[in-house]
């Protein structure tokens, strides 16, 4: 297979030239008027990635972990390589952490069938927070219709972020889980883990971080952050869709029954009793998505090949401007406001619905996200059928904020009073 | 591009900002709650039927401007109807909402109150738009048969 080439135009210190990365995305060159806002519903794919995947199926293809023929071998030297660019990613000490599925969702629900059901029991709790996609509220319940835990949330304070001291004093010796993401979905509040991880761990809970919209755009550090789980979607990380991953340290992993049954996942199967693989493999029944992994580690590369640091110092520049641009638009309200943010900019116009923002939007080619966001409780909290959500990613800047604020002119005066 | 002043014209506009018959009827004969999951829009349309014709019709909720146009031009034309009358408008306004097979022309004075209705079938070019014109029909279709359950548009 041929490298991801990563030309060298992105310089490393000093960081890179967005309108450079623009030319990457072969999406901005088949719609060249897109301005293209909504990288936490999914992320465009780049060159790299998608010309590798392809590469892959015309050069390399073979299933995994079965054939004794050189190009099966091939195929799964590419496949383990993609684990190892994972392993790397998440800064995991080991590559049998690194767990491949489907999307976050598939990884929360995971541990929760997995960990939850065998070492969960009823009146032990799960404590998650108010600011949750759904994905991390929906497989709690279902254990709890099942098990018997209880589902304990944790409030936002006044201004939209985690309320720590309320976090803090829901934390009990009951509570065996401790689930939250990393950055609100819906909001792009940062919530603090490191905190979070510290003070569940005093308290002999694990922590599972849903890093969907925080892998994109910050370095990621399990071993710093110290949490027992955390997962990822390859699709909002400038990769494929139908692969995620799920990290999860070695000695839970290994002492975890198996998520789903077949092939790939066993040692030795009769029809008395199977021995199971040891993970990550246990967790990967069947043939799992090997150009998915495949094209998620390109997007790994080309992430690295643009700097961690950078990203965020972009995602940084580009969300203060935005939130600056924004704050200044009569009848605009900010979500989370005074919150540290990442990426991510949520707001309600006063007296018009996100469905008609997004709309006339639509009309002046800039591509928003309108709704609750997979995440209604918040909406609920905030009184609020939902918003109109404009995300960033590394092929935008400024000018698409200017866009973005200038057909926000034009929404107000259709809608004004 | 199409120009966003059909999906928009006025007269949604302006009932979209000051809508019709905005009020809960206090003993509804009839009443239904619509929903659409995929936008969170609630609309519950009221009813009381006298006999068959219907004596009042009101509706509440929350929804974008296209559905609380909707529902209030559809309270409009409905006083005064009777039920297979409502039924006729709802499958006329159904099928050009939607592009749908067409159904036979209503008689007058029908007609005329469809072509009120006719500024709500410019969402036929924004597919995602459809359901927001028609939840608050399908919420009366729901109150007529009586079945007093929430109407999902999923």
């Amino acid at each position: 297979m041929r490298p991801a080439s990563l030309r060298s135009v992105y310089p490393g210190p000093g960081g890179f030239d967005p309108k450079e990365v623009k030319r990457e995305f072969p999406i901005f060159t088949n719609n060249p008027d897109l301005i293209f806002l909504d990288s936490a519903a999914s992320a465009q794919k780049p060159r790299a990635v998608i010309d590798g995947t392809a590469d892959y199926y015309r050069t390399d293809y073979a299933n995994v972990h079965r054939g004794v023929y050189r190009l099966s071998a091939r195929s799964t030297e590419l496949y383990e390589e993609a684990r190892d660019k994972v392993r790397r990613f998440l800064n995991a000490t080991d590559r049998r952490e690194i767990v491949f599925v489907r999307n976050t969702t598939e990884a929360i629900n995971l541990v929760a069938q997995s960990w939850g059901s065998a070492f969960l029991h009823e009146g032990d709790e799960v404590l998650i927070s108010e600011l949750e996609h759904h994905s991390n509220i929906v497989p709690w319940q279902l254990l709890r219709d099942r098990v018997g835990i209880r589902l304990v949330v944790a409030p936002i304070d006044a201004t939209g972020g985690l309320d720590l001291a309320a976090f803090e004093a829901y934390l009990s010796p009951r509570t065996r889980l401790v689930a939250l993401t990393h950055i609100a979905n819906a909001t792009g509040t940062l919530v603090p883990v490191e905190r979070v991880v510290a003070l569940a761990h005093r308290q002999g809970a694990k922590v599972l971080i849903d890093g969907s919209q925080a892998a994109p755009r910050l370095p990621i550090d399990v071993q710093a952050l110290g949490c027992d789980f955390y997962a990822f979607t390859g699709h909002k990380v400038y990769g494929p869709t139908g692969i995620g991953v799920l990290y999860g340290r070695f000695e839970l992993l290994s002492a975890m029954p198996p998520y789903q049954g077949g092939g790939e996942m066993i040692l030795r199967v009769t029809f008395d009793k199977t021995e199971y693989q040891e993970p990550p493999h246990r967790f990967e029944a069947g043939t799992p998505d090997i150009a998915g992994a495949i094209g998620l580690g390109l997007a790994l590369d080309f992430i690295e090949g643009l700097g961690r640091e950078n990203i965020l110092e972009h995602e940084e520049m580009l969300t203060g401007y935005g939130v600056d641009r924004l704050s200044h638009i009569p009848g605009l309200r900010l979500l989370g406001a005074g919150q540290r943010r990442l990426g991510i900019l949520s707001f309600d116009i006063d007296g018009v619905h996100p469905h008609d923002v997004s709309q006339v939007l639509d009309q002046h080619c800039v591509a928003v996200r309108a709704g609750d966001h997979c995440a209604q409780p918040l909406m609920d909290r905030f009184g609020l059928p939902g918003t109109t959500r404009a995300s960033l990613g590394v092929y935008n800047d400024e000018s698409d904020i200017d866009r973005l604020v200038a057909a926000l002119e034009a929404v107000r005066e259709m809608f004004a009073r | 591009m199409i120009d966003l002043r059909e999906l928009y014209q006025d007269i949604i506009l302006d009932h979209g900002r000051h809508p019709r018959n905005f009020r809960e009827i206090e003993h509804p004969t009839h009443s239904a709650q619509g929903y659409n999951p995929l936008c969170g829009d609630r609309v519950t349309v009221y009813l009381t039927l006298e006999g068959d014709r219907i004596a009042d019709v009101s509706f509440k909720g929350r929804g974008c401007a296209i559905s609380t146009a909707a529902a209030s031009l559809m309270t409009e034309v409905l006083k005064g109807k009777t039920t297979a009358e409502a039924r006729a408008l709802f499958a006329q306004f159904h099928a050009r909402a939607t592009g749908g097979e067409p159904v036979p022309d209503l008689p007058e004075p029908l007609a005329e109150e469809m072509d009120r209705l006719e500024p709500l079938t410019g969402v036929k070019a924004y597919p995602a738009r459809v359901k927001c014109a028609t939840l608050s029909w399908h919420a009366l279709e729901a109150a007529l048969k009586g079945s007093g359950e929430t109407v999902k548009t999923e």
